[in-house]
């Protein structure tokens, strides 16, 4: 009983003594209003433009006028129509061809940055890989007309070579628009994959390896699950991400693929249809939520061979 | 354990696809180069004769040096708002409790996922309706709604790997709130706040879908400009300016590798 307390009080102490170490620091908490109500501000400034958004979304158009009508929804019935349900449709599919895409290309470049032990290669496939992310749409998209166009780079170099007749047409095709948003997404896919490989220990694989399997196997059955989480991430926020692009299948696509960010920016600029366009958002969001909460669902079972 | 012929085969078919990808990636940024020099206004491989004047004519057309000047004033208020506001919230957020805690921060994160065309539409709205529409205020407000979730990140991550030890040494001292903070948690966060900056300020400058929304002729930044020029011209002045934009960009990021090591900041490598 004596040993059990003097146990309790040794144990005790130390803890209640780094708690009062802390103090000046924890649990005061000095400029906690300075330093959070800037950023509830900020938080506010976009819950109230997401709610006008909602808000027009749920109003009549009156053609020729920039204000509103009254409450309707009479915009999400015509969301119904097959003209406009089509260019949803198309959005997640090339959304899901991208964000697929982007995983297959980008995981032996996750892979290589994580394993290659040169600082010099690291650091140059590491550039090579994250400036895309920072060079912006329009810059992207455009050396992308470049090298896909009828006159561009690729057509060019097989006429030259005598391998084709006539340019293929890459241009206003969704084979173009994907090539380009899989540049586009590259650079977050490896982020996230290298970020999930980065913290697997090497020594599961040689594991695997000392136990005969081949490197192959031990990659499939060991590497790959355990990086299965990334793969969710990465996977995830590509889709996000394409849902997002405009310039992409704007020049690229030429009309011919439309997105759902074509279609909202036709309506808000072409025939100031606002409310219309601001319902297309919101079907377009919950619409990411839906895929989104549908592929984690459907990865769970495979997140638990991941993690333990 | 000595490497099989086979294990080296395989080393080497994984170097190759590493490559063809990386060459993937470098593509139409070595395209674009070769564009950019070429003499004909019409675009053509491979190039007839070698000319700079491309880019003389993209520096002097007005619509991009006004772009560019709406750009910086635009980059350089929202990258810095966004920094104060994400550092101070990123603080609160690793060591304070306070109400709305996760409300705030899912809300400040939520950028991230949200279609930027949605976030451009619903500042568009909201300006007209309260009559700042064609303002400055609009784009930098946006723009720093945009790139605050990754002033957060960066900052965050630097938080977490700060010793707590150096701000309890300072406060058992006797150092005051204010002197810990100014003294030591700010210094040894620095590497953080200047990459969270740099990332604000790139991301801001590149910002284009939502900046189509939120801009109107007198405010509009760099990318909208260009979009507007591909619209309608084809020569190769577009090129020039991805060229310099290539280069200023991959210098940049360069640097902030060699002096803040990207990678962490990144969290592909650990950093201790």
């Amino acid at each position: 009983m004596v040993c059990r307390k003097y146990h309790e009080l040794t144990r005790k102490r130390p803890r209640a003594r780094a708690r009062g170490h802390h103090s000046p620091v924890v649990t005061n908490q000095p400029y906690l209003r300075t330093f959070v109500t800037p950023a509830a501000l900020c938080a506010l400034a976009f819950i109230v433009a997401m709610a006008a958004i909602l808000q027009y979304s749920v109003r009549a158009y009156i053609p020729g006028s920039l204000e509103p009508g009254g409450l309707t929804l009479a915009n999400f019935a015509a969301l119904m129509k097959p003209l406009y349900a089509r260019v949803f449709l198309d959005t997640v599919w090339i959304c899901f061809l991208t964000a697929f895409c982007t995983l297959i290309v980008g995981y032996p470049i996750a892979y290589a940055l994580v394993h290659v032990s040169n600082p010099t290669a690291k650091s140059i496939v590491l550039i090579t890989v994250v400036t895309p992310l920072f060079l912006g749409e329009v810059v992207r998209t455009y050396s992308w007309i470049i090298v896909l166009g009828n006159n561009g780079f690729i057509n060019s170099v097989l006429l030259k070579l005598g391998v084709i007749e006539h340019p293929i047409q890459f241009m206003f095709t969704t084979f173009g628009v994907v090539v380009a948003l899989v540049h586009v997404t590259m650079p977050v896919m490896v982020i996230m994959l290298a970020a999930a490989l980065s913290h697997i220990d090497r020594d599961y694989q040689k594991a695997a390896e000392s136990l005969g399997a081949g490197p192959v196997r031990a990659f499939l059955t060991v590497t790959l699950p355990l990086s299965m989480p990334g793969i969710i991430a990465g996977v995830t926020t590509a889709f996000a991400w394409t849902f997002s692009a405009f310039a992409t299948p704007q020049l690229i696509g030429g009309g011919r693929v439309n997105m759902v960010s074509n279609l909202v920016y036709q309506l808000g600029f072409a025939s100031f249809n606002f409310p219309f366009a601001a319902s297309l958002c919101v079907a377009g969001l919950a619409l990411t939520l839906v895929v989104l909460s549908a592929l984690r669902l459907a990865a769970r079972p495979l997140e638990k061979i991941g993690p333990h | 354990m000595p490497r099989s012929a086979y294990q080296r085969l395989l080393g080497v078919i994984g170097v190759c696809i590493v490559i063809a990808i990386l060459g993937f990636l470098v593509l139409p940024a070595v395209v674009v180069t070769i564009a950019a020099f070429n003499d004909k206004a019409l675009l053509s491989f491979p190039p007839q004769g070698l000319s700079w004047r491309w880019f003389s004519h993209a520096i002097a057309y007005q619509d991009f040096r006004e772009g560019f000047r709406n750009g910086v004033i635009v980059t350089l208020w929202s990258s810095t708002i966004s920094l104060f506001v994400g550092a101070a919230f990123a603080l609160a957020l690793d060591r304070y409790r306070f109400r709305f805690k996760n409300v705030i921060e899912g809300v400040l994160v939520s950028p991230l996922f949200i279609p930027h065309f949605t976030v451009g539409l619903g500042f568009l709205i909201l300006a007209a309706q309260i009559g700042v529409a064609n303002t400055y205020m609009v784009v930098i407000v946006c723009h720093v709604i945009l790139v605050l979730p990754f002033v957060l990140r960066s900052v965050y991550v630097s938080l977490r790997n700060l010793d707590p030890r150096f701000e309890l040494a300072a406060a058992s001292l006797g150092a005051p709130p204010h002197r810990v903070l100014t003294t030591v948690t700010l210094p040894l966060l620095l590497p953080g706040l200047v990459s969270g900056w740099l990332f604000a300020a790139i991301l801001s400058f590149n910002e284009f879908t939502a900046s189509l929304f939120v801009t109107a002729q007198r405010t509009q930044t760099l990318p909208v400009a260009m979009y507007n020029y591909v619209r309608e011209y084809a020569d190769p002045s577009m090129a020039a300016l991805s060229v310099m934009y290539i280069v200023a960009t991959a210098a940049l990021l360069t640097f902030a590798n060699a002096f803040l090591g990207l990678g962490k900041v990144l969290n592909v490598e650990h950093s201790r």
